[in-house]
């Protein structure tokens, strides 16, 4: 009896990947610190369909190696693939998807705000209660600098709204593992 | 009437024999045999010679090296140390510090191109053919753009390429400057890795990586743009070793070796399945792992399907050989996917032309993949046992795990599929013998090609339905002599790919199987293979049409045919233009005594085969469809 011809209901469709439900992540990405390889990982994540909600590149304690922080959305097999087509890439050494692991998660924002002598006492307090801090005060502004996780942002963003935001301006997130353990010290050079 | 020629163009049918020299030459190189015009002298006259000596000027006439090392003479000594004994190129401005000293290399044949793609494909075809990286160069700007689609080429079908090019010199970079154009920024989504070096000194170390990356692991292809400066610059710096290329490259480290818990795992699948079959890939060519997928699929007793790229990994002829899958393969294989319980992938990916909708492929089968590239595995389809390794590794501990399984214990499955098979293969056109009643069909044609070469020439395939003719009707059994731009499906690849596959394996006789369309897009390489008397015969599949394009309008664009119609030249006489001897058939009868004459000559021939104009090419599974949704026949009695 082959399955052509066997009286039993068709299979359920065959799943394609990546079609499953979306959510955050965030990739840390180690590359070698060489010319362009910020537009190698651009260029793969555009060309692979891939939309990057954050991107922060800065060099680490090693020489010749950088580290890049990529969130994006995508369901968890999509995700995957572009971490693999990632790590195709000859210049990149290491790449981990750390959406599931405990993280220290922040980013710097700094928010150009309406604020005069009528508010200015107002928004400073607001400030103060996200842990934020003043690092610019003109007449008819101040400049809010605050970091925090992407939610910690949006909710003082949010808040500062009501002011008037003048101009706003966000790094990204960055991610570090909590706890002893060190993405780079596991790489093996 | 030119010599080599007969008949007028476009009659078919009844017109008599055109083979107008009554019998095929008598060995020697055509074109030279008194009594023919051509535009090729013949051996012995005063203009051979004189070409002989030009030809021998330009590439070994060894000057004095008493002069200072620069970056060209770098990047010549690094090409030699990776063995490379054939660069297809085209000069230019920014590249002439490489001409300057090319003659000091006479180590390195210089095929000189009559257009950089024809250049990128044929070291693309050398690649395919020899197993060993092909090389090609171009100049900066217009040079290089040439270059492009060969590269991309190359990158869908994962094959070794490396591609220089110059660019303008390092100060002027970004400047606009004449035939400036940012290459490496093009290139760098379709290569495997580029380069730009700016410096003489890291010539020898780029080069050497360029050769390990575009070999090792999945192949691809890697482009190195040279400034003008860093090549002309003098340099001291040495070749570095093996292992110094290695430790160079911490991010690249292939996996090789399968783990050995999943070749576990999937070998338990293997002995619980009742019907499994083997897609086999490219990826086994390319591991040079066809003796290995034979034994074990002997040892199974586990049918094996194939990829387009995949053909020639086991002969065709092989009791396990059951066929070519996909949108144009043969419904037997198709309806034997689609009814296996396990499907045991080696170095394929899944492609759309091969599995159709995804949601309805395969239904009952659990999917074992095996794959180099960890990207391949889940890209496509969710698959059951991921295996990441190289294909001959994957097999070798594969075979090792399973237990033997004897025929007789596969009996009704395989009979079954034998069933299935001459069923299908009866119902095609191929089958039912169209040309007995004097239909020049392409299935024929591309047949006999296969049967007076001894299915055993290199056969390089254009793009379109003589692709697809080329793959179902040749019958291959030898690894590597099938030649098919795959995954970018790039027209005009036949004739310069070819020239670069009879360079890569001169041992095999060469075929280039073209349509119409395809031929006409790259045929100036018919001047470098005069030039250079490379020994490719090109069998031009001529209907008149773009032949695929006409058959989805056909068939999926109800009918409406706009331009797909393609009026082309008199084929013989241009061939005869260039000094290529040139044979007309017209007629099914004509056939064999036509490829016989080309295959007598010494040196690259042409066959102009009038074919059926509207012959399709069945099955075909249109987009979006399913591989149980084939369409088998169209139309009138004979379609």
């Amino acid at each position: 009896m082959t399955p052509e011809t066997a009286a039993h209901a068709a299979p359920p469709p065959r799943a394609i990947p990546g079609s499953g439900e979306a959510r955050r992540h965030a990739l840390v990405v180690l590359v070698m610190d060489r010319p362009g390889v910020l537009n190698r990982v651009a260029s793969l994540m555009r060309a692979r369909n891939f939309n990057i909600d954050s991107l922060a590149v800065s060099r680490t304690d090693r020489e010749n190696i950088s580290r890049m922080t990529i969130t994006l959305h995508g369901d968890d097999v999509a995700v995957e693939q572009a971490a693999k087509q990632l790590y195709k890439l000859i210049d990149v050494l290491k790449v981990q998807d750390v959406t599931a692991d405990r993280v220290v998660e922040h980013e710097l924002a700094l928010i150009k705000v309406r604020a005069n002598d009528a508010n200015r006492a107002e928004v400073i307090k607001i400030v103060e209660l996200y842990k934020g801090r003043i690092a610019d005060i003109a007449p008819e502004s101040v400049i809010v600098e605050a970091t925090g996780a992407e939610s910690e942002i949006d909710a003082l963003v949010a808040l500062m709204r009501s002011y008037g935001i003048k101009e706003l301006v966000r790094t990204g997130a960055i991610v570090m593992l909590r706890g002893a353990g060190s993405i780079e010290e596991a790489l093996k050079l | 009437m030119s010599g080599a020629v007969a008949g007028p163009g476009r009659t078919k049918g009844t017109e008599a024999m055109t083979l107008t020299k009554g019998e095929p030459p008598a060995g020697g190189t055509a074109a030279g045999a008194p009594g023919r015009r051509s535009h090729v002298p013949g051996d012995g006259t005063p203009a051979a010679a004189a070409i002989d000596q030009a030809r021998r000027a330009m590439l070994h006439d060894v000057r004095s090296k008493k002069r200072t090392r620069i970056g060209a003479d770098a990047l010549m000594e690094a090409l030699i140390r990776q063995g490379v004994d054939t660069l297809f190129s085209y000069p230019g401005g920014v590249i002439l510090p490489i001409y300057d000293i090319l003659g000091d290399y006479p180590e390195v044949r210089h095929i000189l191109v009559r257009h950089e793609q024809g250049g990128a494909h044929a070291a693309d075809g050398y690649a395919r053919a020899s197993g060993k990286v092909g090389v090609c160069m171009g100049t900066s700007g217009p040079g290089a753009t040439n270059l492009v689609t060969g590269i991309g080429t190359a990158q869908l079908d994962s094959i070794p390429v490396v591609a220089l090019t110059g660019n303008v010199a390092s100060p002027l970079l970004g400047k606009d400057a004449f035939q400036e154009i940012d290459i490496t920024g093009i290139t760098l989504p379709m290569t495997k890795h580029n380069y730009l070096v700016r410096s003489a000194d890291d010539i020898p170390r780029v080069v050497a990586e360029a050769f390990y990356i575009a070999s090792h692991g999945r192949p691809g292809p890697v482009h190195v743009d040279f400034t003008k400066d860093a090549l002309q610059q003098e340099t001291r710096a040495e070749h570095p070793t093996a292992d110094e290329v290695i430790a160079g490259l911490p991010g690249f480290r292939p996996t090789i070796e399968g783990h050995p818990k999943q070749i576990k795992t999937a070998a338990r699948e293997i002995a619980a399945a009742k019907r499994p079959l083997i897609l086999a890939g490219h990826g086994v060519l390319i591991a040079e792992a066809w003796d290995e997928l034979r034994a074990f699929a002997e040892k199974t007793q586990i049918p094996v399907a194939w990829t387009l790229l995949g053909i020639g990994a086991m002969d065709e002829n092989h009791p396990l050989a059951y066929g070519y899958m996909g949108m144009h393969g043969w419904k037997h294989v198709n309806r034997a996917i689609q009814s296996a319980d396990l499907l045991i992938a080696i170095g394929m990916r899944f492609d759309d032309r091969v599995t159709g909708s995804v949601a309805t492929y395969a239904p009952y089968a659990r999917i074992i993949h095996a794959d180099i590239d960890p990207a391949e595995i889940g890209k496509n389809v969710a698959v059951e046992v991921p295996i990441v390794g190289d294909a001959k590794h994957v097999l070798e501990a594969l075979t090792k795990a399973v237990h033997p399984v004897e025929r007789s214990n596969r009996a009704e499955y395989l009979d079954q599929l034998a069933e299935w098979r001459s069923d299908s293969e009866a119902t095609s056109w191929h089958g039912s013998g169209g040309w007995r009643e004097g239909v020049m069909t392409a299935d024929y044609v591309v047949g006999r090609i296969g049967e007076l070469t001894n299915h055993d020439a290199t056969y390089v395939a254009d793009v379109g339905q003589n692709q697809m003719w080329t793959a179902r009707y040749t019958r291959f059994k030898r690894p590597n002599s099938h030649v098919s731009s795959g995954g970018l499906g790039t027209m005009g690849f036949a004739v310069p790919a070819a020239m670069g596959a009879a360079l890569g394996n001169p041992a095999a006789e060469t075929w280039a199987l073209a349509g119409d369309g395809g031929f006409q897009m790259t045929s100036q390489e018919l001047m470098t293979l005069a030039a250079d008397r490379i020994p490719v015969k090109i069998a031009v599949l001529d209907n008149k049409k773009l032949g695929m394009i006409r058959q989805w309008q056909e068939i999926v664009y109800g009918g409406n045919y706009h331009s797909s119609h393609l009026p082309g030249p008199d084929f013989c006489k241009l061939a005869e233009a260039y000094g290529i001897p040139a044979w007309k058939a017209t007629t099914p009868e004509q056939v064999d005594q036509a490829v016989r004459a080309a295959q007598a000559v010494d040196g690259p021939a042409l066959i102009w085969f009038e074919i059926e104009e509207e012959q399709n090419v069945f099955p075909f599974m249109t987009a979006g469809k399913g591989l149980s949704d084939l369409i088998e026949t169209w139309g009138g009695p004979e379609e």
